[in-house]
C-alpha cells in the first residue's frame, strides 16, 4: 500500500506551522475522494468507525459546526456535541476542567472553536488528543482556508501562480490570516485589501503576501476574489466613517470584478452581509463559488479528520 | 537484497492463467452479458482490463470495467505505520443488476476483499459478486474464497508473493520471496 511516508505526521491542525506543502497537497488530493463519497447513494465510509469526535464550540457557529459534525458522521465516527452556552462553562467551569471531563468520556479527538486565540492549543495540551482548530479568536481558522484553497484549486487545477485577493475587515479576520499563511505555501500569491484602519501592517511580513488599500489594485490579475464579512459588531472603535462609504469603496461587485482576470471567481466564507461587503449580483452570479465552498468544506473536513485520526487515535 | 526463492508464474504462464480464468468466467456465467469487472488497486486494475479484453475477444462483448480503492474501508489501518494515500475509485456504470467480478492480484487474509465487498455494496446492489485472483496464497483470516484462481500457492507467513505486471512494473511475473530478503 502506498503511504505518505513523511516521518512527522502532524498530530493537530491548529494552524499551518507544522504542515508541509506536500502534506497539505495530499490532504487536498484526498478531499477529491471525499467529494466522490458525497456523490454516492451511500454517503458514508467506515474509516473512523469506533472513534468519538467532540465538537467543543465555545462560540456561536452554525455552518462550521454542522459541516464538521456531518464530516465526522460521513466517516462513521460518533459525534459528541458540546455547546458551551448550555454547559457548566456558564457556571464558571474552566476550559481545562471542561476538557478533562470530556476526555474522561473517552473522546478521541476535539474540534474546537473559541473566542480566545490559542484556546485550541490549550485543549491539545490538556486532552493529549488530536485537536482541530475550528476558529480561535482572530488568530486562525485553518479548515476554512483549506476549503478556500481547495475551491480555487478545483477551478484552476492548481494554486501555483494564482493570485487571490481578500478584501474587507482583515484586522478581525482569522479567515484572512489562515489564508495568508496557507495559500503561499501552495504556490499562490495573496493580496490583502481593506481600509488602512482594518489592515494590520504586520501581515506584510508573511511570505507571498502584500497589502493594499486600493481594491482595484488588489483585484488586478486576481483569479479569485474573496469578500470578508464586515464584523459590524466590532466597528464601534472608529474603524470606519460609515457603512455606506465602506460599501461604496470595498464592496465586491461586478464593477470591481471587471478589473480581475476574466473568469475570476468570487468567494465568501459566510455568513454574508448582502449588499454591504458583497453585492447580491456577485454573490448569486455565475462567478460565485460560495455554495461550492460549503460543499467542499465537508469534503475537506473529512480529509482533515482522516489525516489526523486514521491509524493513530 | 538476495533474489526470489522461486518463480511461480512466468510471462507466458501469467497470460495462460488469465486466458483460463476468462474461459471459466464465460462458462460459469453462460456468456459475458451483464457482467462487470472491477479491479482492486493497484494490480487488480490491469488484470481486470486484461480479462475484459479476453472476454471481448472470446465472446464479442464489451464488459464494463472499473477501479476500486478500499483504503477507507480497511479494518487494519491502526497497524499501518504511515498514512495510506487514498486513490481513485471509478465505477462509471450502474452496478445494479450486474454480476460484478472483483479482480485482485493476490488473495491472502481476505481483509482486502472484505473491504472491497463493503465498498462495492455502497455503490449499488449488484445481482452477484464473484472474485478472481491471479494467486491464492492461503492464510485466510475470514471466510472468503475466490471463484477463479490463476495459481493456488501454499506459502508460509514469512514469505512474500511478489506480482509484477507489464502495466505497472514493465514485466509479467509472480515470484516467491522470503520477507527478510525484501528490504
Amino acid at each position: 500500500m502506498s503511504t505518505v511516508s513523511a516521518p512527522t505526521r502532524p498530530r493537530h491542525l491548529l494552524d499551518f506551522q507544522d504542515w508541509s506543502p506536500e502534506r497539505l497537497t495530499a490532504l487536498l488530493d484526498n478531499a477529491d475522494t471525499m467529494l466522490q463519497v458525497l456523490d454516492r447513494p451511500v454517503k458514508k465510509v467506515p474509516a473512523l468507525q469506533g472513534l468519538t469526535v467532540c465538537t467543543a464550540f465555545f462560540e456561536n457557529s452554525t455552518r462550521t459546526r454542522t459541516s464538521f459534525e456531518l464530516a465526522a458522521r460521513r466517516m462513521s465516527a460518533d459525534v459528541l456535541t458540546f455547546a458551551a452556552g448550555s454547559s457548566s462553562v456558564s457556571k464558571g467551569e474552566s476550559l481545562r476542567d471542561t476538557v478533562e471531563v470530556l476526555t474522561a468520556y473517552k473522546v478521541d479527538a476535539y474540534i474546537v472553536r473559541h473566542h480566545a486565540a490559542g484556546a485550541a492549543h490549550l485543549v491539545a495540551r490538556y486532552s493529549g488528543k488530536p485537536v482541530i482548530n475550528a476558529g480561535d479568536g482572530r488568530r486562525a481558522h485553518p479548515t476554512q482556508a483549506l476549503l478556500d484553497a481547495y475551491t480555487v484549486r478545483q477551478e484552476y487545477g492548481s494554486l501555483e501562480g494564482k493570485k487571490v485577493a481578500i478584501i474587507g475587515d482583515i484586522r478581525h479576520s482569522r479567515v484572512a490570516r489562515s489564508n495568508a499563511e496557507l495559500l503561499p505555501k501552495l504556490g499562490a500569491e495573496v493580496v490583502l485589501c481593506g481600509p488602512a484602519t482594518l489592515l494590520p501592517a504586520d501581515l506584510a511580513a508573511l511570505p507571498g503576501v502584500t497589502l493594499t488599500s486600493d481594491p482595484r489594485a488588489a483585484v488586478r490579475g486576481a483569479h479569485a476574489v474573496m469578500a470578508l464579512r464586515l464584523q459590524k459588531e466590532r466597528m464601534g472603535g472608529g474603524f470606519l466613517a460609515s457603512l455606506p462609504e465602506y460599501a461604496d469603496t470595498y464592496q465586491v461587485n461586478e464593477a470591481l470584478m471587471q478589473h480581475a482576470e476574466s473568469g475570476a471567481i468570487v468567494l465568501h466564507p459566510g455568513p454574508m452581509n448582502r449588499d454591504l461587503e458583497i453585492s447580491s449580483e456577485a454573490a448569486d452570479g455565475p462567478r460565485s463559488r460560495i455554495l461550492r465552498q460549503v460543499e467542499n468544506g465537508q469534503a475537506v473536513r473529512m480529509s482533515v479528520l482522516y489525516h489526523l485520526l486514521v491509524g493513530r487515535a | 537484497m538476495s533474489g526470489p526463492k522461486a518463480t511461480i508464474l512466468t510471462n507466458d504462464e501469467t497470460r495462460r492463467a488469465l486466458t483460463r480464468i476468462a474461459h471459466e468466467i464465460i462458462e460459469r456465467n453462460k456468456g459475458a452479458e451483464q457482467l462487470a469487472l472491477i479491479g482492486i488497486h493497484t494490480r487488480g486494475i490491469p488484470l481486470a482490463l486484461r480479462l475484459a479484453a479476453k472476454l471481448a475477444e472470446l465472446e464479442g462483448v464489451d464488459v464494463p470495467t472499473g477501479r476500486l480503492d478500499i483504503t477507507l474501508y480497511r479494518d487494519d489501518l491502526t497497524e499501518v505505520a504511515h498514512q495510506p494515500i487514498i486513490r481513485d475509485t471509478q465505477v462509471p456504470f450502474d452496478i445494479s443488476q450486474r454480476r460484478v467480478i472483483l479482480v485482485d492480484d493476490v488473495l491472502y487474509t481476505g481483509r482486502t476483499v472484505r473491504a472491497a465487498l463493503d465498498a462495492l455494496i455502497d455503490l449499488g446492489r449488484p445481482a452477484g459478486i464473484q472474485l478472481a485472483v491471479l494467486v491464492d496464497r492461503g492464510h485466510r483470516e475470514l471466510p472468503i474464497r475466490a471463484d477463479y484462481v490463476g495459481k493456488n500457492l501454499p506459502t508460509a507467513r514469512g514469505e512474500l508473493v511478489k506480482v509484477r505486471l507489464h502495466e505497472t512494473d514493465g514485466v509479467d511475473s509472480v515470484e516467491l520471496w522470503d520477507l527478510e530478503d525484501v528490504k
